[in-house]
């Protein structure tokens, strides 16, 4: 499969509708292996890393996920075809750094990726709509598992797979969670869902992982141990408290609506006005106002169906998406015009919200 | 999440590159490739004193020092200075990669899974800090046999620098966030410097 094909294939977590989706609108798991007897890409030559991705690629190739699969070296990835996988969550940012000897395989259905060469040998990922992490999970056990018959993964009976990284050792899964928490900013209470969520050993993280804001007041939510827990402990109890703070958005939302009405007119009304028609619109402000849009949708202010349009703005909206989408790099005044183009035109349809 | 005080990553400045101090000096070449001439300007106060480097603007981007996360400059600019030749002689290196203890201390990856058998005691302090247990319990690859217990145990470890030990835990701890631990291992090198 080509790079171009991929790009015009909607991913299936977007056309389906998993479990909670008006709030947890993906569920990804990835799994860390490394081959035994060889060195971690990150300390290995290059040689070492081209020897590991021909003696892998044989057996991705052959898996049965893998039939008509897009698979590319990152040495052959533009930068923007890069950036435009790491817009899609399909490959880490770290991933888009490396050139030759590593690279991104990804299912037509956009549902698993396997990076080769990433920090550790393997990082397979599977993602989904809603959350249905226990789902995510079978999935790539089983893909591991068949893996495993074929190529001798580095393990370790006390430490488990062992990782390049010391905090991914034993299980080397991060399960995670993106959450859509508007009315917990809007209260002003994710300060504290963040530091409870902390200290019961899970993480929070902005969109793009480690060290990013919260954009959109999208939140992902993942384990932060591996080792001492087996992997479906680990999914339940994360799962658990997703569905404990899925229950607090709710209430905050129905909360905001009933004491603070106005507010929320205004920032509904707001947002329609400025994606409606505004002609510069930076990434940021953009997707706050798409966040509001979509808490618009799910509380039955906007239609139903505007959520999902939201979703895929929202990944089409960022500036290698825009990019790709106009056939040339633009500057970033010049992404901010396109961007308000686009949102113009996608959003031309969508009526006024209903006052509350 | 705050840092403890005196965890603080050195102290520095980073003076990008649109600023009017760009180019103080224009004849000021870079103090790494010692032929760009230099555009980006460090300063750090190390151990009390003041260091100062000069860096164009390839040899910046090589060493990470425009990566806001990059915290880890300081020591790969300067190795951190405070490893004596008598440290070096008896640093750890795994036989299998040829990984030292002080390139895993700075970059917090391992070179292959055989370090983590020549390593074994620095990581061991950390992994209940960084984990949930120490005892594996997840799936097991389908190819894998537990091994056999008759097999000898492995020979035991060449005498350890525990200060070393420490200090590896101390960075490790730090860079995993784990800041509770990180101050006790703190207070535990202390004790072991004036001991």
């Amino acid at each position: 499969m080509k790079f171009n094909a991929l790009l015009r294939r909607t991913p299936e977590w977007m056309q389906t509708s998993g479990p909670h989706r008006d709030i947890v609108i993906t569920s990804r798991i990835r799994l860390a292996r490394n081959l035994e007897g060889e060195l971690f890409p990150g300390w290995a030559k290059k040689e070492g890393r081209f020897e590991v991705l021909a003696k892998l690629l044989p057996h991705l190739n052959s898996l049965p996920e893998f039939q008509d699969a897009f698979i590319e070296d990152m040495g052959d990835l533009d930068q923007i075809k890069k950036q435009v996988l790491v817009e899609k969550h399909l490959i880490s940012r770290e991933q888009a750094a490396k050139s030759a000897g590593s690279a991104a395989i990804i299912n037509p259905e956009q549902s698993i990726s396997i990076m080769v060469n990433e920090e550790d040998h393997l990082r397979i990922q599977s993602i989904r709509s809603g959350l249905d992490l226990t789902q995510a999970f079978a999935v790539l056990d089983r893909l591991d598992t068949e893996l495993s018959t074929r190529v001798t993964y580095a393990f370790d009976a006390q430490l488990g797979f062992l990782t390049a990284c010391p905090t991914n050792l034993g299980t080397g899964m991060r399960a995670s969670a993106m959450l859509h928490l508007p009315a917990l900013v809007l209260s002003d209470s994710m300060n504290q869902v963040i530091s409870a969520v902390q200290k019961i050993g899970l993480a929070v993280r902005g969109l793009y992982g480690e060290g990013t804001e919260a954009l959109a007041n999208l939140f992902q939510i993942s384990n932060q141990h591996t080792l001492g827990e087996n992997e479906l402990d680990i999914i339940a109890r994360l799962e658990k408290v997703i569905e404990q703070i899925i229950n607090h958005e709710r209430n905050a939302r129905a909360k905001l609506l009933q004491d603070d009405p106005n507010r929320i007119n205004d920032h509904l009304g707001r947002a329609y006005a400025i994606l409606r028609h505004a002609h510069i619109l930076e990434s940021k402000e953009a997707f706050n106002h798409l966040s509001m849009l979509r808490m618009g949708s799910d509380t039955g202010l906007l239609p139903v169906e505007l959520g999902k349009l939201l979703d895929t703005v929202l990944v089409e909206i960022q500036p290698a998406h825009l990019q790709i989408a106009s056939q040339k790099k633009l500057t970033a005044p010049e992404r901010d015009v396109m961007r308000a183009q686009m949102l113009r035109e996608k959003l031309q349809q969508l009526p006024e919200p209903r006052l509350l | 999440m705050q840092m403890p005080v005196d965890l603080k990553p050195q102290q520095m400045r980073y003076i990008p590159p649109d600023t009017p101090f760009r180019h103080p000096s224009p004849s000021m070449q870079c103090d790494v490739c010692q032929q760009n001439p230099a555009t980006v300007f460090l300063t750090q106060i190390l151990k009390g004193e003041l260091q100062k480097v000069n860096l164009c603007e390839a040899c910046s981007k090589a060493k990470g020092v425009t990566d806001p996360t990059g915290f880890a400059l300081a020591e790969m600019l300067w190795g951190l200075g405070t490893t004596d030749t008598s440290e070096v002689a008896r640093e750890r290196i795994c036989p299998a990669c040829k990984l030292s203890q002080s390139i895993f201390r700075k970059s917090g990856r391992l070179g292959c899974s055989m370090c983590y058998q020549t390593f074994r005691e620095s990581i061991n302090h950390l992994l209940k800090a960084m984990h949930k247990g120490v005892q594996h319990t997840g799936k097991t690859p389908a190819k894998w046999e537990p091994p056999a217990p008759a097999v000898a145990a492995p020979a035991p470890d060449p005498p350890v620098n525990r200060l070393h030990d420490l200090q590896l835990s101390l960075q490790l701890a730090v860079d995993g966030e784990q800041y509770e631990e990180a101050a006790r291992l703190r207070d535990e090198i202390k004790r072991e410097e004036s001991s």
